[in-house]
């Protein structure tokens, strides 16, 4: 498609084969754009450059900050933040929100089957082995009754929208994913410098996403008790979503333990308060499974409660999300959701999947093996873009160190096609550029499904990179879901 | 309260109270040093020293070279900068507790500060620092009265904040009236600099100079906010505060320490204390509050688990 240009702060703007979010194929604004696209206008690019360095300000200035580790020095940056929102229509949102209520749904009735009657495997719709032998599928979950038979409490849901404008999941998020806080302090800001262009376009609200987070947290109670103790449990402020474990805690008004601050006796969990010891009924928990007791699980692990996990089998503190629910977004599972979704709720899905290939699969992976340069190639149990080849992106050494890892365990493995993902406006210098963009909506299930009308997107700041994720070079925007 | 998040708590305001007892001695020596210099100013300087609890040794005996690194070695774990460092180490772990004012007017010190301790080269250099400090504290404090609820975190604060302040001024006193030498006013001066004590003396006493109600001032005036005795008071209605919660041994245990310190300040006298054994009944301030310190510690921060089943 040739190149087509617009004046202004739009001069540098690039179309691509990508689906642009601002744009359509004739360079005009599309309909939700549009009063955006007008102030924008009115603009320069000083002015932009300006409210841009007062956002970063005011995020410095919160600490919202991530460390990076340098030769002798820690030094603070900020998380890259850009000043451009990304606007979604109601359209669009309803059949995310359709899409994504479906998915959770499907998810947990799965969870609740392997871990109980496994009765999909037993009519071998999946194969038992893709299943016992995902890293984050966890025995001890065998049989243990979960409060309202709800597993995955927080969904984190990457999602991305192809040239022809459709939004297809490319990953699930189902054990502690993150960035929440992002999405609400980025909101924050941006009412502070866009008050007027914000009224006008008609936002829908996400600041009650901790309420929601809160009551679902109190919905899952260990024997409905009403009013339970909520805590947050976090890894520690060494951790690099500390931030974020300390702002919900802030914003839910619950504690934020670490698990030092945790007691288990007979069974129970208690906190250890100036007070004395007080009793912690639901624990949202921000620490992997395999850290939460070293009695169950790594025997190295600091960062959980001894005896925490026995008192949750036995009933006395819930855990939110479940253990276990890393079976389900393993990469090789993921290529099953479809199947999952058909079998327990007899639909199709909202939202589709991208195409995946199985290295386990002997035809696909012969089909893949010998074209890495046209796919993505994606370690199953990894998230954070670790262990991922972008085939187009590699050299010729990556790929044969890939080859080689694909063979010896095909298993841990999957192939998709390389996708464009869709481009949005970012501010790059006092300039207007397109980048790639996807999409993170948050889930929550407790006593229903509730999901904010918004989300973390994340922009991958290069020009030309595919890779969104923070600890490679990306970063966020404010994500405008419209009221009509 | 997490019992955690009250050490974290007790801990950012003692370690803020240090960064700002040391940047009032430095501001207030090199004034000194600056003034005079027939008595040799390395005298002034060991007595900072001392009242900093840190020994003179070859690294420290250029005045103007421990000048820069009491405020801004990092290195060196009691500098200014240091104790800067760990006030925002501990307030960022109780993010949560206090005010989002607090964390942002000390986050913004704290990266001031570090800039301008990057080129600490000359003196002017490290009054900037020192300034910058001193200003940024008053603002935290007032920040932090205005901002956070006065609740039990609240009252682990305060009670941080005095015993770094008790301890500290009756270390800079023993410092002061230890050294035999001959003091003139120019000490005095220097020693209710550190203290941010000269107007209030002037007020109190007039300008006219006396050792004796120099230690008046600072050790057993009830009204003087850097007075030994106003701080003590101060960590009684917190300790007050704190131990109203729980009964039984360690409340009457911190009850018994507390008062046995409030009195022995109440009824001495100045004169009494002058003739007498100064130095022992400074160091015994010292004792009463490293005492309540462990007392407070082991009833409520760190108790065994099988004490708080039995109750």
């Amino acid at each position: 498609m040739p190149t087509q240009t617009t004046p202004d702060v739009f001069s540098g703007y690039a179309l691509s084969e990508a689906f642009d979010e601002m744009f359509d194929a004739k360079a005009q604004p599309r309909r939700p754009y549009r009063k955006l696209h007008k102030e924008l206008l009115k603009l320069t690019p000083e002015e932009l450059q300006r409210s841009k360095h007062q956002a970063d300000l005011t995020f410095f200035n919160q600490g919202i900050t991530f460390t990076v580790y340098g030769r002798n020095e820690a030094t603070e940056r900020i998380f890259p933040h850009d000043l451009l929102p990304r606007i979604v229509s109601a359209a669009d949102w309803d059949i995310i929100e359709r899409g994504l209520t479906q998915r959770i749904t499907a998810l947990n009735l799965f969870l609740r089957d392997i871990y109980h009657e496994r009765k999909i495997l037993r009519d071998g719709v999946i194969p038992g082995t893709v299943v016992y032998t995902c890293r984050h599928y966890r025995r001890q979950m065998s049989g243990v009754r979960v409060p309202r038979d709800v597993y995955v409490n927080v969904m984190g849901t990457d999602l991305v929208r192809l040239p022809d404008g459709r939004f297809v999941v490319l990953e699930d998020n189902l054990r502690v994913p993150s960035g929440v806080s992002y999405m609400l302090s980025s909101r924050k800001v941006m009412k502070q410098i866009f008050p007027t262009l914000f009224r006008k376009c008609g936002v829908r609200p996400i600041e009650q996403y901790s309420q929601a987070l809160l009551s679902t947290l109190r919905a899952l109670a260990p024997d409905g008790r009403p009013d339970p103790t909520v805590a947050l449990l976090t890894p520690g402020v060494y951790n690099s979503a500390y931030y974020e474990h300390s702002f919900l805690a802030r914003q839910m008004g619950v504690e934020l333990v670490e698990g030092r601050d945790l007691v288990v006796h007979d069974n129970v969990v208690y906190m250890r308060t100036t007070r004395g010891l007080k009793r912690v009924h639901v624990i949202y928990r921000r620490v992997d499974d395999d850290f939460l007791d070293p009695l169950a699980f790594r025997v190295d692990s600091a960062l959980g409660a001894p005896g925490l996990f026995s008192a949750y089998r036995a009933g006395n503190v819930t855990l939110a999300n479940a253990l276990g629910t890393g079976v389900a977004d393993d990469k090789a599972i993921y290529a099953y959701v479809p199947t999952i979704i058909k079998y327990y709720l007899d639909q199709d899905p909202i939202i589709d999947n991208v195409d995946t290939l199985l290295m386990t699969d002997e035809t696909q992976r012969s089909h893949v093996i010998d074209r890495l340069q046209d796919f993505v190639v994606k370690a199953v149990g990894e998230s954070g873009g670790y262990g991922m080849l972008i085939g187009p992106h590699s050299s010729e050494a990556q790929r044969l160190a890939m080859r080689d890892q694909i063979l010896a365990d095909p298993r841990n493995y999957i192939a998709q096609p390389v996708l464009a993902l869709s481009t949005a406006p970012c501010l790059i210098e006092g300039n207007i550029e397109p980048r790639h963009v996807d999409l993170r909506p948050y889930v929550l299930y407790g006593d229903k499904v509730t999901i904010a009308p918004g989300g973390l997107t994340r922009v991958a700041l290069r020009k030309g990179s595919l890779v969104v994720n923070s600890s490679q070079g990306g970063g966020s925007k404010d994500t405008w879901v419209l009221q009509t | 309260m997490l019992s955690r998040v009250a050490d974290s708590l007790y801990w950012m305001s003692r370690y803020f109270e240090r960064a700002d007892n040391i940047a009032r001695v430095i501001d207030a020596t090199h004034s000194l040093m600056l003034s005079r210099v027939e008595v040799g100013a390395d005298q002034r300087w060991y007595r900072a020293l001392t009242a900093m609890g840190l020994q003179l040794d070859a690294a420290n005996s250029d005045p103007q070279n421990a000048i820069r690194r009491l405020a801004a070695d990092v290195t060196h774990r009691a500098s200014m900068m240091s104790c800067l460092g760990a006030a925002r180490e501990n307030a960022s772990q109780v993010r949560e507790e206090i005010s989002s004012e607090m964390w942002e007017q000390l986050n913004r010190l704290y990266h001031e500060a570090v800039a301008l301790s990057g080129g600490v080269e000359d003196d002017e250099s490290v009054m900037r620092l020192v300034t910058a400090v001193r200003e940024g504290s008053y603002a935290f404090h007032g920040v932090s009265e205005t901002t956070m609820t006065h609740g039990e975190g609240w009252r682990f604060v305060q009670l941080g904040k005095y015993t770094e302040r008790a301890c500290a001024v009756s270390l800079l006193l023993d410092a002061y009236f230890a050294a035999q030498t001959q003091a003139d006013d120019l000490d005095w001066i220097a020693l209710l600099a550190s203290c941010a004590a000269f107007d209030s003396y002037c007020k109190v006493f007039t300008a006219d100079l006396q050792p004796d109600r120099v230690v008046e001032l600072l050790l057993v005036y009830p009204e003087f906010p850097y007075s030994v005795r106003y701080s003590v008071e101060r960590m009684n209605v917190s300790l007050k505060a704190i131990t109203a919660q729980s009964t039984g041994r360690p409340r009457a245990q911190i009850g018994r320490l507390i008062g046995r310190l409030r009195s022995s300040l109440a009824f001495a006298t100045v004169s009494e204390l002058r003739a007498g054994d100064l130095h022992a009944f400074l160091n015994g301030v010292l004792d009463q509050c490293r005492a309540i310190h462990a007392a407070v510690h082991d009833a409520y921060i760190d108790y065994p688990i099988e004490i708080a089943f039995e109750s």
